[in-house]
């Protein structure tokens, strides 16, 4: 069956740099926004845009994204013709192997978009949040004849050094691309959102995959490759909301941007809703002693404390007494009476007893990861237990599955690292 | 609990609750933030393994067809069994509107003949509870009897109410002797929660011979008539029940939901209440929100004060604003500086700004679908 346009969504990537956030699952299957995982914004764009055929090509810890997925249905793509496929690593008899950088994922399942047969494919990464209409990218990547267009965002100079830089004429035709530049030539970041002519995107594909040297990467090799040959590579300049959350303060600013009056990235807006399973829950529940303002409260909440500033999700109970401040709280979590939480991210289904105070102290560089653990947020793993009257400074991360005993003593300093026992 | 089937009964036009049902059947009042009433009957036949549904639909349909789809969201898209929907058709000159229950499930008796499943439950569209039908039929065995019918012993709800539902009196044994439906002066408060299970082949018995006889309504001519002749036992339910007759009992309900313990019985016992899915964001409160004991769908935003009150799916609540004692249905609007007290705003309805608009507690007033104040 021809499409026309279809779209591989590059899923595999573990994106070591958000910690025990994703210890777990998944990049793109974290936790946003009360209710959506960080892959939702990526299916839901090619949704309301009218591409119907995804590919997902997933590798580490799949089994949430897996699930997450299943057969398309919130994303309308359970169809018999196309719709969603997921595309893990395979054995071929004896060279079976793991995906080797994007460009080699992509490689690896040549197979899948020929029997798709399209004339372009959008490939794009699943670590942002935002909202776009590849129709319009589509759109100018066929008014220039383009092969190639790169959607871009213009970034402040100094983040522009910790992203893939691209350098345009004045037309829109990219010139150079820089990965991560210490000395940025412009400003304009590529989003990691492109549009290739099926033929030409497989020639090189298939070169660079005899190439040993060739780390398989999109950025690095593929344009880099491309750019030498003089292939027709074009910028599309993206306005809207588009935000990385790759790292710890990354992810916590995207989920305190949606927290503003009117957030940039709209979900409310009925034309182009953002999709995901729907939890089997009653509406959420403010209680005779809850507070709630400027936050964001998902279905099946309790709330029988304070919350301010803060995003909660699905299920998550808050006791009486207590306070939730600046924090992200993701599906499930239980946060007991007369407890504080500030400034903290706690992962699904964690558990704070009573009269625990979180966040709060003197900030202190991380003994375990400072590389990951670098700003003020604490970081609550997944299925993490925080026994009653506990104290905990600021910039510790608790990990997955800590339980009670793991705990030496009531107070955990600002920088500790609190590991789960085997 | 393969050995049964389901058939909810969506009744007629009830003019008791006015405004409410000018454009939806009362199976398909909102309820608790985010369902609609025939999401309970329905999720309780699918909780209780029963996955052959027939919905029996006359008065105003098109709103709960809507609702029901094809009923992926009960998990009854199915190949075999699944959810079947029977409003009122034409064959012939002669064909009407279905006169009553009985008359209704006769027209689509070969759905119950062509059932392999030996045992019919039927229920009520318009009933909140949270019901296992599989631990009635087992009671129904144990007794033998032709008939059960569920029950419950309503000791807080008024004479008015009362008399607008059937009443039991039943014997040491638990058979049922005497019932009265509808009474004028209701004698006892056992009623009949509308929920009855029998076998297949004795409903088509029966159904024939109403129809023969020219009788349209079971209850009236079925179970009242032939109580004598029949074996008809009682099956008690203790959990929380409301049917919605009136706008009192419809008001309440909702209120209810704002009760911890009615919550856990009804959502989060295990055996849960599904619901069309609407993929609206979480709600959103802003700076000025002040929210107590209250009920908040998704997609709501709120920046005023919100009291005692049930908001549905997408209302909103602007600055200045404050709602006390209130229901916003789905897509309710409150502009910047209006109020409500005791109030019933139906779904796309609206109170423009700085407009202040009051019921009693025992007779809140309601704003239809669609008005703006």
């Amino acid at each position: 069956m021809k499409k026309e346009t279809i779209a591989l969504l590059l899923a595999g990537g573990q994106g070591n740099r958000l910690g025990i956030l994703t210890k777990k699952v998944a990049k793109p299957a974290v936790f946003y926004g009360a209710k959506y995982r960080i892959i939702d914004f990526a299916l839901s764009n090619c949704a309301n845009s009218g591409v119907g055929t995804v590919g997902v090509l997933t590798q580490y810890r799949p089994l949430k994204l897996n699930s997450h997925i299943g057969i398309g249905k919130p994303w309308d793509m359970d169809r018999f013709n196309g719709g969603v496929t997921i595309l893990s690593p395979y054995s071929k008899g004896e060279v079976g192997e793991w995906y080797k950088g994007s460009a080699g994922a992509v490689y690896q399942n040549i197979h899948y978009v020929d029997e798709m047969d399209p004339k372009y494919v959008l490939v794009l990464s699943t670590d942002h949040v935002y909202k776009m209409d590849y129709r319009e990218m589509l759109g100018f990547h066929k008014a220039n004849k383009a092969e190639v267009t790169i959607s871009v965002i213009d970034v402040p100079l100094e983040e522009a050094s910790r992203l893939g830089i691209m350098s345009a004429e004045p037309s829109g035709r990219i010139t150079e691309f820089e990965e991560k530049p210490k000395a940025p030539k412009s400003t304009l970041a590529s989003m990691g959102i492109y549009v290739f002519n099926w033929d030409v995107l497989r020639r090189y594909l298939i070169a660079d995959n005899d190439d040993p040297a060739s780390s398989k990467d999109f950025g690095k090799n593929i344009i880099t490759s491309m750019l030498r040959d003089r292939i027709g590579m074009w910028a599309y300049r993206f306005e809207g909301y588009w935000k990385d959350v790759g790292t710890i303060q990354a992810y916590w600013e995207a989920n305190m941007d949606l927290l503003e009056r009117v957030p940039r990235l709209n979900l409310f807006d009925r034309n182009s809703r953002i999709y995901t399973p729907n939890p089997v829950m009653p509406a959420h529940f403010i209680g005779g002693t809850g507070d709630v303002r400027r936050s964001v409260l998902a279905e099946g909440c309790m709330v029988y404390g304070k919350v301010y500033n803060s995003i909660v999700s699905t299920g998550a109970y808050i006791g009486e007494g207590a306070e939730v401040i600046d924090s992200v709280v993701m599906p499930g979590v239980r946060i007991g009476k007369g407890s504080t939480v500030a400034k903290t991210i706690l992962c699904e289904n964690a558990r704070v007893g009573d009269r625990c105070v979180i966040g709060v102290g003197a900030m202190a560089e991380n003994a375990y990861m400072p590389e990951i653990y670098c700003t003020d947020i604490d970081v609550i793993g997944e299925d993490a237990t925080v026994p009653d009257g506990t104290m905990i400074g600021k910039n510790v991360a608790v990990d997955n599955g800590v339980k009670a005993s793991d705990f030496k003593g009531v107070t955990v300093a600002s920088g500790s690292y609190v590991a789960a026992s085997a | 609990m393969k050995n049964m089937i389901g058939i909810i009964l969506t009744g007629g036009r009830n003019h008791v609750l006015g405004g409410l049902t000018a454009e939806r059947c009362v199976a398909a009042l909102p309820v608790g933030g985010k369902y609609r009433a025939i999401d309970f009957p329905l999720s309780n036949m699918v909780n209780s393994q029963i996955t052959k549904v027939g919905v029996i639909t006359q008065y105003a349909f098109r709103s709960l067809m809507d609702h029901l789809g094809a009923g992926k969201e009960w998990d009854l898209d199915r190949k075999m069994g699944g959810l079947f929907i029977f409003p009122p058709f034409i064959l012939d000159s002669e064909s009407e509107w279905y006169k009553g229950s009985a008359d209704a499930l006769y027209n689509n008796i070969s759905f119950i003949q062509r059932s392999v499943e030996e045992y019919v439950v039927i229920a009520q569209g318009n009933c909140i509870y949270n019901m296992c039908y599989g631990d009635m039929l087992g009671y129904h065995l144990a007794k033998g009897g032709d008939i059960t019918i569920a029950y419950k012993e309503c000791l807080d709800i008024d004479e008015p109410s009362l008399s607008q539902l059937g009443i039991l009196r039943t014997d040491g044994d638990g058979r049922v002797v005497e019932m009265d439906e509808k009474p004028e002066r209701p004698k006892y408060r056992n009623v009949s929660m509308g929920v009855y299970i029998m076998k297949g082949s004795f409903l088509v018995e029966v159904l024939k011979e109403c129809a023969a006889r020219g009788k349209y309504n079971l209850v009236k001519d079925v179970f009242v008539d032939m109580l004598g002749e029949l074996k008809v036992y009682r099956y008690r339910f203790d959990g929380y029940w409301r049917s919605l007759n009136n706008v009192g009992v419809f008001y309440r309900c909702n209120m209810e939901m704002l009760d911890p313990g009615v919550r856990q019985e009804l959502f989060l016992s295990g055996r849960r209440i599904y619901t069309k899915v609407k993929d609206e964001t979480p709600a959103k409160y802003n700076e000025e929100a002040q929210v107590r004991n209250s009920v908040v769908g998704d997609g709501c935003i709120i920046e005023g004060t919100v009291e005692d009150s049930v908001l549905f799916r997408g209302a909103t609540v602007n600055r200045g604003c404050r709602v006390k004692g209130s229901i916003v249905m789905q897509d309710g609007r409150l502009e910047p500086f209006s109020s409500i007290e005791n109030v019933i705003m139906d779904k796309n309805s609206a109170v423009s700004q700085g407009t202040h608009v009051r019921g009693e507690a025992g007779a809140p007033r309601l704003i239809r679908k669609g008005e703006i104040v």
